[in-house]
């Protein structure tokens, strides 16, 4: 069975389910394929070949014991900035290049609860701090839709992977749209869920009241399978909300009679990419046919969210990156000749240059006599956003829009970091407001890249999400669309 | 402070660090009994490894809000915490989880009493709830430093006072209200040397009428005896340099108490930016009516209120209340005593056994009340005994120090084993009154040619011959009746 990973994940479902493979040679297919393809894409940083095998022989172990979940036995790649019992996890950083995680992340709990098949830790920006994956200290990720350009970021080694057929599932964390962009860029589903939705224990910080962990998949049948098993109340974790799990797998064959679309006429202001708005525009009228109106709305606050963001996030960073001091575990300086030595050159030599660049731009945030007039203010403008999407929520069910400006840019292309920055302009103001967020495949653009739906959903309402892209995605193919690398031609 | 009388005016705030005794820490798991091993009570949330969350002990909270209401404070409705950011190698996190803007506790006082009887009510302005740090230790690692976070993450109440005492005597009247409060209420064990009470003090001088002088803050003084001498010797020192011509400069100070002087730490030029914003791991705290009220309702009658009642209830002089009050233990004690010892008419007895023979032993063996070898039903056993002249208050004497032996008989057990009980049969005195004037002819004479001093020497005889079991005022009443015989 050579084309296993051709299959879409509900056809390897069910065909674990009948018996016509197991866990075990789907696994080594995906392996194969990993130690085949992976070194043109620099997706994981460590493949896990020898658990993976453990865990598939485990999982069909399962099955034939009768007790499989709908994903036992499915492979999955999980972004390394999940803490992984008895593996590295990185964080993409060389501060934590030496770290074996003693411990599980929830999500990596839950995935193992499910009988799900570790296959590696993917690649991303240095503690999810980028949107493109060339942050990251284990080297640049390709897009496997032409190795030249950018996966996105900060999960971009998780969208390379499931794009290039190296797993048909990987989890992904957003901050400022690090599921929603890469997937975008790969041509993939990825769902950015309701903050508090899905347990924060044992992902790394980067932003603590911005980052979500969520699926990524092919399609919004993947997502939801996924975000089933990821989402739930985390007493390990105080910002987790105890709210009941909608059945989300279920979910997924709604009409979309009287569905309202709320239009936000910022998100197709200048800047925005040509091809890609004509893109969006084309699934707007597709999601009009299948019965959903569409209203133009008012997102007022729309350009401040970068600016708050950027002042929000480096300041939570700044103080949650205090930790790697050199002192207990991570990166040391050799020699340090002091305290303030080992301190300073640990966090030097430690860390990449944008990590710094957020650490002291939020460690100015912060400073006596600056705190009002940057953090605390861009604490107002990010409720003055929030206030902004309930209203429009009083008008429509979702927003729709595009997920970022344009397609994936060629590596190296965004040397400013500010220019960066401003790619996030749709993506950042949902985790301001905590809302969720799914961004699905709408189309190439005249360079075969992948352009990105966005639909933001009210609060809890990730199964509504799901259901839209679902009815979308049985209309349309672009979700079967394969990169030039997952159809064995050079990209 | 002999200089005080120059015209300089001592103002003292106090900053208390009390450990809540909780059995775990405030945002994990991990134990906080003192003396383990190094690191054995540390957790990943402890060590601060990547990922890693913070949850809030909900005791924590009740403990903080019964501290509230025992100094009659506004509790914040909705407290939050904060993250005070700085580098040290026994912070993990690289910031210490406290509350800044929205305490748990809000402005409250407590009434202090001085030596003079005067009662001076102390303002607090605020207690907060905070993680502890862990330790580093210099020693025993030649060139290096050992880190032990056993204690990273115990609950601290900090407990920040108005700059409303202006003398030694007054902070530390202050501070052993806290510390009697704290324990009162059973939320700390207050114990000084394990570092569960320690203590900062805002120090500054004035000339009266003026305003407040530069202060100068001494760090994390643990005795009694330190906080006064540390506080005494700032005093002398910043008068004396202003008396010199000199300015005090606003630092942070240390107390040593080996050299009894005070050295700096760090200017206010050089204090650290702290950077506090709202954690954004934790939600904030809110508190409901509902909460607040339950604990009220199993909060403890405080330590004034039972003073006062002592004192009325039981006729006992302000001083006697005051101290029978030093702890809850001790007021319990005396209370069971009095209870046991048949009712309130006993009370002032029963104080004074509690305050004389009772804490005088206990002083002598080191112990605490609640290690008293003697219980209240026993102490209160034997005042019954005397009050109803069973034995004599000298008799009584003897039964106490074969209670204090830890027997844990009740004083009838003993007063029967060892035949103690006073003889009060008329007849049996009467005869052994009889034997002793018969044998002491020259004494009567004595007696009746009016010596006085002869008539309790024969008394003396008859206590004697009775093995102190007749009862003393009997036998002055049958001797004087068979002498004028």
């Amino acid at each position: 069975m050579s084309e296993l990973h051709l299959l879409s994940l509900s056809e390897q479902i069910k065909g674990l389910a009948s018996g016509q493979f197991s866990s075990v040679e789907l696994t080594q297919h995906y392996l194969q394929r990993i130690t085949n393809l992976d070194p043109q894409l620099n997706s994981f940083i460590t493949v896990t070949p020898e658990l993976a095998l453990e865990q598939a022989a485990a999982a069909d172990q399962r099955r034939a014991n009768g007790k499989a979940t709908a994903l036992t036995g499915i492979p999955i790649a999980q972004k390394d900035i999940f803490c992984t019992q008895g593996v590295k996890t990185s964080c993409g950083s060389k501060m934590l290049d030496n770290f074996i995680a003693p411990y599980n992340a929830t999500v990596i709990g839950q995935s193992n609860a499910a009988g799900l098949v570790m296959l590696g830790k993917t690649n991303m920006d240095e503690f999810a701090m980028g949107s493109s994956n060339e942050n990251s200290f284990y080297g640049a990720v390709k897009n496997p839709w032409a190795l030249d350009r950018v996966p996105g970021g900060s999960s971009g080694g998780a969208a390379a992977a499931v794009a290039a057929d190296l797993a048909p599932l990987a989890s992904g964390t957003d901050t400022g749209g690090s599921i929603r962009q890469p997937a975008s860029f790969c041509g993939l589903t990825g769902l950015k869920p309701t903050y508090g939705r899905v347990s924060r224990f044992g992902m790394i910080a980067y932003a603590s009241s911005l980052d979500q962990g969520g699926p990524m998949a092919r399609d919004a049948f993947g997502c939801a399978q996924l975000l089933q098993v990821m989402a739930g109340h985390d007493a390990k974790d105080s910002t987790s909300v105890d709210q009941p799990v909608d059945d989300y797998v279920s979910g997924l064959n709604q009409s979309l009679q009287g569905l309202r679309i709320g239009i936000p006429k910022q998100y197709f202001a200048e800047g925005l990419d040509a091809e890609v708005k004509t893109k969006i525009e084309t699934a707007l009228k597709q999601l009009e046919a299948l019965g959903a109106t569409v209203v133009e709305i008012n997102l007022t606050t729309t350009e401040a969210a970068i600016p708050a963001y950027y002042l929000i996030a480096p300041a939570e960073a700044s103080s949650n990156l205090s930790r790697y001091d050199g002192v207990r575990y991570g990166y040391r300086c050799d020699a340090p000749k002091d305290l303030t030595d080992l301190y300073m050159r640990s966090r030097a030599e430690g860390f990449g240059a944008e990590v710094q660049r957020r650490i002291l731009i939020g460690t100015y945030a912060l400073s006596a006599g600056y705190y009002d007039a940057y953090y605390l203010k861009a604490q107002k403008v990010r409720r003055l956003i929030q206030q902004d999407f309930l209203k429009a929520f009083e008008q429509c069910d979702v927003i729709a829009g595009p997920t970022a400006p344009t397609t994936a840019y060629a590596l190296g292309a965004k040397q400013d970091p500010v220019s960066m920055y401003l790619g996030d302009i749709y993506t950042i103001a949902v985790n301001l407001a905590g809302l969720p967020a799914i961004s699905a495949p709408c189309g190439l653009d005249s360079e075969q890249l992948p352009i990105g739906l966005q639909l933001i959903g009210n609060y809890w309402r990730e199964a509504q999400l799901l259901n839209i892209a679902h009815q979308y995605q049985q209309q349309t193919d672009w979700h079967r669309q394969r990169a030039p690398l997952a159809r064995g031609q050079e990209a | 402070m002999a200089k005080l009388v120059h015209g300089w005016e001592v103002v003292i705030g106090l900053e208390i660090h009390c450990q809540l005794n909780t059995q775990s820490k405030i945002f994990s798991g991990s134990s906080t009994s003192f003396g383990a091993e190094p690191n054995t009570h540390a957790s990943l949330i402890d060590l601060a490894l990547p990922g890693v969350l913070p949850v809030l002990n909900r005791e924590v909270v009740n403990k903080a809000i019964r501290f509230g209401l025992g100094i009659d404070a506004e509790i914040g409705r909705a407290s939050v915490f904060a993250r005070k950011n700085y580098f040290y190698p026994d912070l993990p996190k690289g910031y210490q989880i406290s509350q800044m803007d929205h305490p748990i506790v809000g402005k409250g006082h407590v009434d202090i009493t001085l030596s003079d009887g005067t009662v001076k009510r102390i303002g607090v302005t605020r207690a907060h709830l905070e993680e502890d740090a862990g330790k580093s230790l210099h020693e025993d690692f030649a060139g290096m430093t050992g880190i032990d976070l056993n204690r990273a993450g115990t609950p601290l109440l900090e407990i920040v006072s108005e700059p409303d005492m202006r003398s030694t005597e007054e902070a530390l009247a202050y501070v052993r209200a806290i510390h009697g409060l704290v324990r009162w209420l059973g939320i700390s064990d207050g114990n000084m040397a394990e570092g569960s009470f320690r203590c900062d003090c805002n120090v500054s001088v004035r000339q009266v009428g003026d305003e407040y002088g530069t202060r100068c803050e001494l760090k994390n003084i643990n005795s009694f005896r330190f906080i006064e001498r540390a506080i005494e010797v700032e005093v002398e020192r910043q008068i004396d340099l202003i008396e010199s011509g000199g300015r005090v400069i606003q630092a942070t100070r240390l107390y040593d108490p080996v050299k009894n002087e005070t050295r700096s730490m760090r200017s206010k030029e050089e204090a650290n930016d702290y950077r506090y914003f709202p954690d954004p791991d934790l939600l904030p705290v809110v508190i409901t009516e509902a909460q607040i009220a339950q604990i009220r309702s199993e909060l403890p009658e405080l330590p004034e209120a039972r003073k006062a009642r002592f004192a009325s209830q039981y006729s006992l002089s302000a001083y006697d209340a005051h101290v029978l009050t030093g702890s809850r233990d001790l007021a319990d004690f005396f209370e069971g005593t009095v209870a046991a010892s048949g009712g309130d008419a006993q009370a002032k007895p029963a104080a004074n056994w509690v305050m004389g023979d009772l804490l005088g032993a206990l002083n002598k063996a080191e112990t605490d009340i609640v290690d008293a070898p003697v219980t209240p039903q026993q102490l209160g056993g034997m005042i019954a005994r005397i009050a109803d002249n069973t034995i004599s208050g000298k008799i009584a004497k003897q039964v106490f120090a074969e209670m204090l032996s830890g027997s844990g008989q009740s004083a009838d057990q003993i007063i029967s084993e060892k035949g103690l009980k006073q003889e009060t049969d008329t007849g049996a005195i009467e005869a052994i009154i009889r034997d002793v004037l018969a044998a002491n002819p020259a004494m009567v004479e004595d007696i009746k040619g009016g010596k006085e001093k002869a008539f309790n020497g024969l008394v003396g005889q008859v206590m004697k011959a009775s093995r102190g079991k007749a009862n003393p005022a009997q036998v002055n009443e049958l001797m004087k009746k068979l002498l004028a015989e």
